[in-house]
């Protein structure tokens, strides 16, 4: 039953058909999530008593460090999935997901940077966590310039995916080397502000903001998973179709 | 053993890459010239303060070993790619990951080893105690094969690409931190007088990771690069 559904929605005509019907839906939920979350994180929740109101720019960094993850993962099994099944749809969410995840990245890293100048005084400490943040994006640009240095998208695609895989048993022995390199190096002052006990009021657009980025990678994903599926699909009848209903 | 055990084949493919380094004895150098000038840039860069000298010395040397390994990594599959060698490899009846491994030790032998050799030389220079230098010759043999292993990868993923060799640094390097975090981290805490046996139990886990996991990527790169 599964198995028969996850045929049908990877093959190429199915998928393009039903996310373009999804597209509209997932805007309008993420438009909603999006206006709810930053009115909850920028003017009904308390300020802190420490950090005032520069502590609002998590409910950017936070959400996006996540899905800078999250979105490594995403990358990796699907890029598995292409590689073991075959599926090409599979290949393209694999691939597709990497600049997103990139971008989520490199945000989570400059955000993190704008709050650590008024809070730590300096735009960038060599704290665990920043560093294997930007380790994080080394890896990604690595995905990038792989797959845009082969030429045939398939075999790039395959390239990516060992990449991928490989990057993935690699994240926890780099995050955890990187945290025991730090706790050698540095003295308490990070720590200090790194984990209050949130508020309430606090949390939920936060929690908001991160179902909010979710949607939007999805919505970017789709996007983008459509063009390539164009691109590579070019001259094929089912696309032909399309485009001479149009 | 029979002519053609699994063994066989490993041994027969370092010694194939031994002799025909051997038959090339002038390029052996360069990356070991490279390594001893890497480091002598650094004292010429920051000033020749003998105690800052010694406090960054581990560093040094680590992050010039990695670059090293980095500029001798893309011929370990490249000129087999090129003659064919490595078609014939994917078509014998041994499993391609044994024979990667045996190319991966032949590449260590004639990179890594030479490495380890001079580094007590270049840490003599940088005033390093002789306690200190035991444990750097730990990390480098401990690491300088987990360099390899995972550069492999790398290397097969990008050898059919006629520029490959930028791309190369930028997937690797990434993979190389925690060797370079913990083996530069040793070093560091025998200098204090710390004790130093969690760093290479580290480093040998790593090891034997490298040598158990490696060989698959590679082999399945070598051959996505082949199609």
């Amino acid at each position: 039953m599964i198995m028969r559904f996850l045929h049908k929605f990877s093959s190429p005509p199915y998928f393009y058909s039903i996310s373009g019907r999804l597209l509209p839906w997932l805007t309008a939920l993420f438009l909603a999530l999006l206006a709810y979350g930053l009115y909850g994180g920028l003017v009904t929740a308390p300020a802190d008593y420490q950090q005032g109101d520069s502590f609002r720019i998590i409910y950017v960094h936070v959400p996006a460090a996540w899905m800078s993850m999250f979105i490594y993962v995403v990358m990796a099994v699907s890029g598995a999935i292409g590689l073991i099944w075959r599926i090409k749809l599979a290949e393209i969410v694999s691939i597709s997901s990497a600049p997103i995840g990139a971008s989520f990245t490199l945000l989570a890293l400059i955000t993190g940077s704008l709050w650590g100048k008024p809070m730590w005084g300096t735009w960038w400490v060599w704290d665990a966590r920043l560093t294997s943040e930007l380790i994080l994006l080394f890896l990604y640009l690595g995905v990038i310039g792989l797959y845009n240095a082969i030429e045939d998208s398939r075999t790039a695609s395959r390239a990516v995916a060992i990449l991928a895989l490989v990057g993935v048993v690699n994240i926890p022995i780099i995050h955890y080397s990187v945290e025991w390199w730090n706790s050698l190096h540095q003295g308490p002052t990070v720590t200090k502000f790194a984990k209050p006990s949130i508020h309430i009021d606090m949390l939920i657009p936060l929690l908001v903001m991160a179902v909010a980025f979710k949607v939007y990678y999805v919505i970017a994903l789709l996007l983008r998973s459509r063009n390539e599926l164009v691109q590579r699909e070019q001259g094929s009848r089912w696309l032909d179709e399309i485009l001479e209903n149009k | 053993m029979s002519a053609d055990s699994l063994s066989n084949a490993f041994l027969s493919v370092v010694r194939r890459d031994l002799l025909l380094a051997y038959r090339h004895r002038a390029e052996l150098i360069n990356p070991l010239a490279f390594f001893v000038m890497v480091v002598t840039m650094f004292p010429l860069a920051v000033g020749a303060d003998v105690e800052l000298l010694r406090r960054i010395a581990p560093g040094v040397i680590w992050v010039a070993a990695l670059l090293a390994s980095l500029l001798s990594m893309d011929a370990i599959f490249r000129s087999d790619f090129e003659d064919g060698s490595l078609e014939l490899m994917v078509m014998t009846p041994h499993p391609l990951s044994v024979l990667v491994l045996a190319k991966v030790t032949a590449h260590w032998l004639l990179s890594g080893v030479p490495l380890l050799l001079v580094s007590p030389l270049l840490a003599v220079m940088f005033d390093i105690e002789s306690d200190v230098i035991s444990v750097l010759l730990i990390t480098l043999l401990l690491g300088t094969p987990v360099l390899s292993l995972i550069g492999a990868i790398a290397v097969a993923l990008t050898v059919g690409l006629r520029k490959g060799g930028v791309l190369l640094a930028i997937l690797v390097l990434p993979l190389y931190v925690p060797v370079l975090i913990f083996a530069s981290g040793a070093v560091d805490a025998a200098a204090s007088g710390l004790p130093v046996s969690g760093q290479l139990y580290m480093m040998s886990a790593m090891l034997f990771l490298a040598i158990t996991l490696t060989p698959w990527p590679t082999a399945a790169a070598l051959k996505m690069s082949l199609s």
